[in-house]
């Protein structure tokens, strides 16, 4: 077992990949030279050079389309966007070209890409640095989103998304990076069809993915001090989404609460809500709650950003309304 | 208004089978899309249906100059490109007909024909779609160490989007194969380009990003031809993207459901005058490449490989609705 940071096991998979096949290779803005806007490829421009270590103009939707490209031409591309947020500026090609090419084509094509970057708020960037919009990505067809939330997940759903014929988005919450864990670096790609159980509990079921998986633990443990035992999922895969992980533990509990980082209207927060009433109504003791970010675009201010994201407090305190 | 560029025709006769070849894909093209607008009208065809007539001996005298290895990017307008790139016409058909023999299953129709095994990567239906892929596709044959072209199509619409000025950029900084050819006619749907554009010379925009580039007379399928053949040579050669801009017309409205109000009639006839195939013909007869004989020849054998179209599209089965979200993923 090795320690290390959520960074250091996204580097440690891209790392192990660029060294074992030769088709793979990661391009996007300021991913060589520079290091990485988040430190993840530091190093890996002078392991593995310019060839495979690409940086890119600021061309979001080029860059992207190009990694489609490359990936229906017979490589194996990891693109970083560098946010969410720029991400945008992609999204053509990724809802019209990478979501759509396989099924327009009758299965002629498919694209091995991978899509990487970072995610959600709380580093007091405003509103143009802090979206979280993998829900948006969660809702085409076509695509795999992943949001891994562990030091080992970081790793491990990065090699096992590059081991899909399909592309995968991967969504790393940017307050994730520095966390550290004991990790097993030999172990290779980790399962990406089913949602975690994180803790165990028997009084109410926490659903949670990225950034929002620590709130919903911290709020499991104060619960846990009250006596209340919350059961936590860490759905890691946004689409597919595994219902049958949450709803096996719904039907345990009878209560759900969702935590997601984002906005509460048309959010995963609320897909995932409908699905708990369509598959396990008669289990629900208790409306399915939602902790959910603030309708305004995040704001600057520390006090006021705080308030507009979900919070651990704020899960203990929506958590203990439904077990009085 | 635009008039039509009139270049100095080829003094050179070409060789007599491949002049007449061109001749027969030009015209098969022309027929194909008589024949796809008339059965739209009978209601077999749906959904939008952009036709190529005016600017067939673009397609048919760009394709020339590539091999079977090379890759191929097009439009939504790319029932011409499909043809001249030898997809069998039964299969264009009956994808547009909607139906499972249809060359991308009934998923894409009119807009969007696929071949891998020609290399056809697909019509793109928004404007600029296509470069970004082509882009990507060039960057793999050159890691690989494939000395292949990627030919990407596009019309003069898409060069307001950002995403020409995107890929011709990391094209040229990357050095990759690309072959940018871009089919100027003049209309971006119904908006003239200097309606649209400050600098409506492309190759100025090309220049701007060290993309070499060059202006042909897309109604002279000789100069298209060798134009393409130069350019492709060039990036064959391992000295990065180029770009052709082709002077055309579309005789045709935009798409089936476009009224045509935007365009004088006069400058439609005018532009008619040079019609891509009636010209070639002229010329062939003038250097004696073409007989009555050889002119009823082609019709017969065009008006057999239309009707084989249609006979394929009007038998194919229907995909079955139980397949419906089959090749959303793979299996």
């Amino acid at each position: 077992m090795q320690r290390m940071t959520y960074r250091e096991a996204v580097r440690s998979a891209l790392r192990e990949a660029l060294a074992a096949d030769p088709s793979v290779f990661l391009m996007g803005e300021d991913v060589g030279r520079y290091g990485g806007a988040f430190a993840v490829s530091h190093g890996l421009l002078a392991e593995f050079g310019e060839e495979r270590v690409r940086d890119t103009p600021l061309s979001e939707s080029t860059f992207v389309g190009a990694g489609i490209g490359a990936a229906l031409n017979g490589m194996r591309p990891i693109v970083e966007v560098m946010t969410v947020n720029f991400s945008l500026l992609a999204m053509d090609q990724v809802l019209n070209n990478a979501a759509t090419l396989r099924y327009m084509s009758g299965g002629q094509f498919n694209i091995p890409l991978v899509v990487r970057m970072a995610t959600g708020g709380g580093r007091q960037l405003a509103a143009q640095h802090s979206h979280s919009l993998e829900g948006w990505y969660a809702h085409i067809p076509g695509i795999r989103v992943l949001a891994p939330a562990t030091v080992a997940d970081a790793r491990g759903m990065l090699l096992a998304a590059l081991r899909e014929p399909d592309p995968v988005f991967i969504f790393e919450h940017a307050t994730l990076y520095p966390m550290e864990d004991e990790i097993d670096e030999r172990a290779g790609a980790c399962d990406i069809r089913c949602a975690a159980v994180r803790r165990e509990g028997t009084d109410v079921t926490l659903v949670a993915s990225g950034g929002s998986l620590p709130k919903a633990m911290t709020a499991a443990e104060t619960l846990a001090d009250e006596g209340v035992q919350a059961e936590v999922i860490d759905l890691r895969t946004l689409r597919p989404l595994d219902m049958e992980t949450v709803v096996a533990s719904v039907v345990k509990t009878h209560r759900a609460v969702i935590v997601d980082e984002a906005w509460r209207t048309g959010s995963l927060a609320g897909e995932v809500s409908a699905q708990i009433m369509e598959r396990a109504f008669n289990a629900l003791d208790w409306p399915v709650q939602r902790v959910c970010g603030a309708e305004v675009p995040t704001p600057y201010a520390k006090h006021m950003e705080d308030a507009a994201l979900p919070r651990a407090e704020t899960v203990v305190e929506t958590v203990r309304e439904m077990v009085r | 208004m635009s008039e039509p560029a009139v270049s100095a025709p080829s003094a050179q006769p070409p060789e007599r089978d491949h002049a007449l070849l061109l001749l027969e894909e030009m015209f098969r093209i022309r027929r194909f899309e008589e024949k796809a607008a008339e059965t739209y009208q009978a209601g077999k065809i749906r959904g939008f249906l952009h036709l190529y007539i005016g600017e067939e001996a673009v397609a048919v005298g760009a394709m020339q100059a590539l091999t079977g290895d090379d890759a191929i990017v097009a439009t939504y307008r790319d029932h011409g490109h499909a043809l001249a790139r030898g997809m069998p016409p039964g299969a264009l058909m009956a994808e547009m007909y909607g139906k499972a023999n249809g060359c991308s299953r009934g998923r894409g129709g009119s807009m969007h024909f696929f071949d891998a095994s020609r290399r056809f990567y697909g019509g793109y239906a928004i404007v600029s779609g296509g470069l970004p892929i082509a882009v990507g596709l060039a960057l793999a044959d050159k890691m690989r160490g494939l000395n292949r072209v990627t030919a990407c199509f596009f019309g003069e619409g898409a060069v307001a989007e950002g995403e020409f000025h995107e890929s011709l950029n990391l094209a040229e900084l990357w050095q990759l194969p690309v072959l940018f050819l871009c089919e100027n006619n003049l209309y971006a749907m119904g908006t003239a380009l200097e309606r649209s554009e400050s600098e409506t010379r492309i190759a100025v925009k090309a220049a701007s990003y060290r993309v070499p580039s060059e202006t042909v007379d897309g109604m002279d399928v000789l100069a298209v031809e060798a134009a393409t053949r130069a350019a492709a040579g060039a990036v064959r050669g391992g000295s990065g993207p180029r770009l052709l801009e082709f002077e055309t017309y579309r005789f045709r409205a935009h798409s089936m459901s476009d009224p045509d109000l935007y365009r004088a009639k006069e400058e439609i006839e005018r532009w008619k005058e040079r019609d891509p195939i009636t010209l070639f013909e002229e010329r062939l007869r003038g250097w004696g490449l073409l007989t009555d004989d050889e002119q009823a020849a082609i019709d017969e054998r065009v008006g057999a490989f239309i009707d084989v179209a249609v006979a394929e599209a009007e038998a194919g089965p229907w995909e079955a609705v139980e397949d419906l979200e089959r090749y959303v993923m793979s299996e």
